[in-house]
């Protein structure tokens, strides 16, 4: 590990917003049967979500549309415009873990719906523990941007490989990278936070 | 000294972290630590040298990410050689008289396996193949394989170290705070698969300090019967002043893992954050600690990548379900490749209780090897259980045995010579508990006294081979009692002959006794009770049978296994239920029942679906119920998604509502032995490289819905598989999804050939980065928008 990375424990997250589940899957109609539905799959779903959170600080620098970033340097308008006014970030890494891919892996093959309400719980889930800890530094450093990832506006996926080299993904929180440049678990967030100055 | 025979007698001490000091002599964020070999060969070599100084009998080479995924071929062999010759430099040059070993480091490789990663196991054994073949040439004396949090890339490490070299193999994994892997194995899972693939030692290393590993570590020695190892961080990182520090001192570090050496632990050494300072100070603090000896725990157990299943405790109950004997829906579902069905059979069972699964897939005209490596590798990726490996072929065997993730349970071995030598080598190369049958070259011995000497000939090969008796499970035959009198009798008395007189645990297929009875679950269960008093470990039965259910419940409670009667009072109320059973209403208003399906179908009740389907069918024929039922439903749903006042989520769910009611109608039909008129063949599937199919399998189960005969191959699928796929169905109309740009190329290829070699056939595409003109320029016949669009495509052919 990485002796550099530190670790976030978050802790309990705010309780799950129905309303956001329902947007997540695509419906702007909510019939009874699908209330039933996301009940029953926040309560299978319940015991399978971890909560894990590393990071890092590093100094920054914009110069027109070039970002330094600490650990690597990067061409992108839209990070240089977010990070406008700031000279240090917070690098950091979350997820989830692999139990709420494991059930939608089992459902996607038995129940369709099933595994869409699920996709969907997951995503308010890993929002809703990107946002404590944002909350959390907020409370540390002050007044923060909001958070920006690889594949925001010209943002280049291709910066995960470097954002996984300093976080050291994988041992640190058990977070990899395929060859694609997506992640597993799946219901994971990697994001760059500007302190501002 | 070789480090095996120096272990038995001593503790051996290992090294402390690397990486924390390669950071303090100046190692750059990005940087590969294993570069240095090569570029600060005496930085590193004064590292190991002041760990064998300090106490240390063993130095990991700075290896820990030198694989194949990190460098290429022409750069790892120097990088190794390098790095074991760098550690050779140091134990040359340090003082101490102590003996000095140098393992080969082999870390994880940072991507996850399949099924939810994207990397397959084979190709992990291959990486980590190559590690192992180049630290040997150049002079190692063990592999420790360490800081791993998957079983499932444990195991493909671990294997190819066994497969690559006969030097012994230590093996570390990097617990949680929850006590588990981060893919969710228990410690007593990982014992139980490492000790059967013949690991020399195991434990633990990494992620926390040497306090908070203590109940992993206490978990482990009690069902270890091998060294185990234990390599903390020097505590959790603390950050003050923008300084990242460990918050275990040397002293305190030490006085800890000294007191875990005086509770069992053999073979100790420090992870993150530890310095020479730190191994110094454990030598000092235990020298005088006596090892204790090694036991041997004669654990029966099987495992799944998440927990272990022990035998012996209380009766195990193992799912026959999977198994096409006797099932013609099985066998159409084999068939017909349909590994939803076989996969839902699994969960069903596990929701009744069981703790294994049987897992038998043997039919003429299946390819049994490709079949049972697809189910068994299937059935982990969506159940937890462990899994009964049942073929008689050796090869299906060894593939699933090979991929199964945990240590399996082996059906069967039995008496006779060439089973035993086909069968005993793969249990010694790949663990498992085996199950024994009593019979060989004569048959089955019609006295309890031939079983028993069967049982005792099937110990002593087994032991030719290094298989211990813990790690067989004797299954003495249960013989139909139609057919002879005696025949329940014997197989009880040499079970529990076996059981008493060889210590052995024991197995049996119950459901058998009763062959050619009526109402054959009421002697199968009081057959059930009555080897469970004779001292039966495990039953391979029907999960669904009443009567089994309630001698299993009923006989925990009075053998003492079921603390206040607990699960009892919660399995009490559905006896009554299944007692209740009444058979449905046969009154006539269809009328009713129609409309009732279509609003069950509407709403997305998959249960009501089922029953009000099951009313229907006693009135009005299958094809009507189809036809001016289930069709105008869909129709409605249908509609309404592409009118935009239905979404996805209610289509989905009228789509399985719609499949459930399907699902009791084909029951109807494969007993009626009519041919169910079928739409066209459709070939479906996620391209070469992309593994997302949620949309793909929206499409499916629409199209299923439709009538049309959809083959899903499923994701990740190469170009070859699909068009031999739709030569061999002669299939008009092919769906092909990709949710990546990257993916596309692969589209394209597939599309290209299709068309020379089924030019016939029609291409739809779909999937997150398509468009209409997209999808023109690769050369689709038709870009479909989403599921809907699919259907009426298909329809129009």
């Amino acid at each position: 590990m990485n002796q550099n990375v530190q670790f976030f424990n978050a802790p309990a997250l705010p309780p799950i917003n129905d309303w956001e589940v329902f947007r997540y899957m695509g419906t702007k109609a909510v019939s009874e049967e699908m209330q039933a539905l996301v009940l029953s799959c926040i309560d299978e779903a319940r015991k399978c979500f971890g909560r894990r959170v590393c990071y890092r600080e590093f100094d920054a620098c914009v110069i027109q549309n070039t970002v330094a970033l600490g650990f690597t340097n990067v061409i992108s308008s839209s990070l240089a415009k977010n990070l406008e006014g700031c000279d240090r970030i917070i690098l950091f890494a979350a997820t989830l873990g692999l139990g709420i891919d494991r059930l939608i892996a089992k459902y996607s093959r038995l129940s369709p719906a099933r595994a869409l309400c699920l996709q969907a719980l997951g995503t308010e889930r890993i929002e809703a523990l990107c946002h404590t800890f944002c909350c959390e530094m907020a409370k540390k450093y002050g007044r923060l941007k909001p958070r920006f990832s690889p594949g925001y506006g010209d943002l280049p996926l291709e910066l995960q490989k470097d954002i996984f080299r300093a976080l050291d993904c994988p041992n640190s929180i058990g977070l990899s990278l395929n060859q694609s440049l997506l992640m597993t678990p799946t219901k994971s967030v990697t994001a760059i936070v500007g302190i501002r100055r | 000294m070789k480090i095996t025979e120096f272990l038995k007698q001593n503790i051996l001490y290992l090294d402390g972290g690397m990486g924390t000091l390669l950071q303090g002599a100046g190692l750059g964020v990005g940087e590969r630590p294993e570069e240095w070999n090569l570029s600060h060969p005496d930085v590193i070599q004064s590292i190991h040298r002041a760990y064998y100084e300090a106490g240390s009998h063993v130095v990991n080479t700075n290896t820990f990410g030198a694989n194949l995924l990190h460098f290429s071929k022409e750069e790892l062999e120097p990088i190794i050689a390098a790095a074991v010759n760098n550690a050779k430099s140091a134990r040359d040059a340090a003082s101490g008289d102590h003996p000095k070993f140098i393992a080969l480091d082999i870390g994880p490789t940072g991507r996850l396996l399949k099924p939810y990663g994207d990397l397959d196991f084979e190709d992990a054994v291959s990486i980590f193949a190559q590690t192992v073949r180049l630290g040997v040439k150049y002079g190692v004396d063990l592999v420790m394989i360490e800081t791993m949090n998957d079983s499932y890339e444990t195991k493909a490490a671990l294997l190819a170290a066994k497969e690559n070299c006969d030097l012994p193999v230590f093996v570390s994994n990097a617990y949680g705070e929850d006590g588990k892997l981060m893919t969710g194995a228990s410690p007593e899972a990982m014992v139980a698969m490492l000790e059967g693939m013949g690991a020399d030692a195991i434990g633990v290393n990494c992620s926390l300090g040497p306090k908070q590993l203590r109940g992993v570590i206490d978990r482990i020695l009690a069902v270890s019967s091998l060294p185990v190892l234990l390599k903390p961080n020097a505590g959790l990182p603390q950050s003050k002043d923008g300084r990242t520090f460990y918050d275990v001192l040397p002293a305190d570090f030490a006085a800890e893992v000294a007191d875990a050496i005086q509770n069992g632990v053999r073979i100790a050494g420090g992870c993150c954050g530890t310095t020479p300072e730190y191994i110094r100070a454990l030598t000092q603090k235990a020298k005088d600690v006596n090892p204790l000896p090694l036991s041997q725990k004669n654990i029966t157990v099987v495992s799944s990548y998440t927990h272990a299943v022990t035998f012996g405790k209380e009766p195990i109950l193992i799912g026959e379900r999977i198994n096409p004997t006797g099932k013609k829906r099985f066998k159409q579902a084999l068939i017909e490749n349909d590994v939803d069905y076989i996969l839902r059979e699994g969960l069903e069972q596990q929701a009744k209780g069981v703790h294994i699964l049987d897992v038998n897939v043997g039919l003429p005209d299946v390819d049994e090897v490709e079949m049972l490596r697809r189910v068994s590798g299937e059935l982990q990726a969506i159940s937890d259980l462990p899994l009964q490996i049942d073929t008689s072929d050796p090869v299906a065997m060894e593939a699933a045995l090979r991929r199964y993730n945990g240590k399996a349970m082996i059906n069967s071995v039995n008496g006779k010579e060439e089973s035993m030598r086909s069968i005993f080598p793969l249990v010694k190369k790949y663990g498992g508990l085996t199950v024994a049958l009593t019979l060989d070259e004569n048959g089955i011995p019609d006295t309890a006294d031939g079983r028993v000497a069967i049982a005792k000939k099937i110990l002593a090969v087994a032991a030719e081979y290094g298989i211990d008796k813990k790690d067989l499970i004797f299954d003495t035959l249960a013989m139909t009692v139609s057919a002879d009198a005696n025949a329940a009798r014997v197989t009880l008395d040499a079970l529990s002959r076996i059981r008493t007189e060889l210590g052995c645990h024991t197995s049996l297929g119950v459901s058998n006794v009763s062959f050619g009875l009526p109402q054959r679950d009421v002697i199968n269960g009081t057959f059930f009770a009555m080897a469970l008093v004779g001292g039966l470990s495990a039953a391979i039965m029907n999960p669904y049978s009443a009567e089994m259910q309630k001698t299993y419940h009923a006989f925990r409670v009075l053998n003492g296994n079921d603390e206040n009667c607990a699960d009892y009072i919660v399995f009490a109320p559905t006896v009554a239920a299944l007692a209740a059973q009444a058979p449905a209403s046969t009154s006539g208003e269809t009328g009713k029942e129609g409309t009732a399906l279509q609003e069950a179908i509407i709403s997305g009740r998959t249960v009501s679906a089922e029953e009000v389907t099951e009313k229907l069918l006693l009135a009005v024929s299958p094809m009507e119920i189809v036809q001016n039922e289930i069709i105008p439903a869909l129709d409605r749903v249908g509609k309404g998604f592409e009118e935009k006042t239905v979404y996805l989520p209610q289509l989905l769910m009228s789509a399985e509502a719609a499949k459930a009611a399907f699902g009791k109608i084909k029951a109807v039909l494969s007993n009626q032995k009519t041919e169910q008129e079928q739409r066209i063949a459709i070939v479906i599937a996620t391209v070469k490289g992309d593994i997302h199919d949620i949309g793909k399998n929206i499409v499916r189960l629409l199209l299923e819905n439709y009538g049309f005969a959809v083959t899903d191959l499923g994701k990740d699928v190469s170009t070859a598989e699909i068009v031999d796929t739709v030569v061999r169905l002669q299939a008009p109309l092919v769906g092909l999804s990709a949710l990546m740009t990257t993916t596309v190329p692969a589209m394209e290829e597939t599309i290209a050939a299709l068309r020379k070699k089924a030019p016939w056939c029609k291409v739809m595409v779909g999937g997150a980065v398509l468009n209409r003109e997209y999808a023109e320029r690769i050369g689709a016949d038709r870009y479909c928008k989403d599921a809907m669009e699919a259907v009426r495509y298909a329809e129009s052919l």
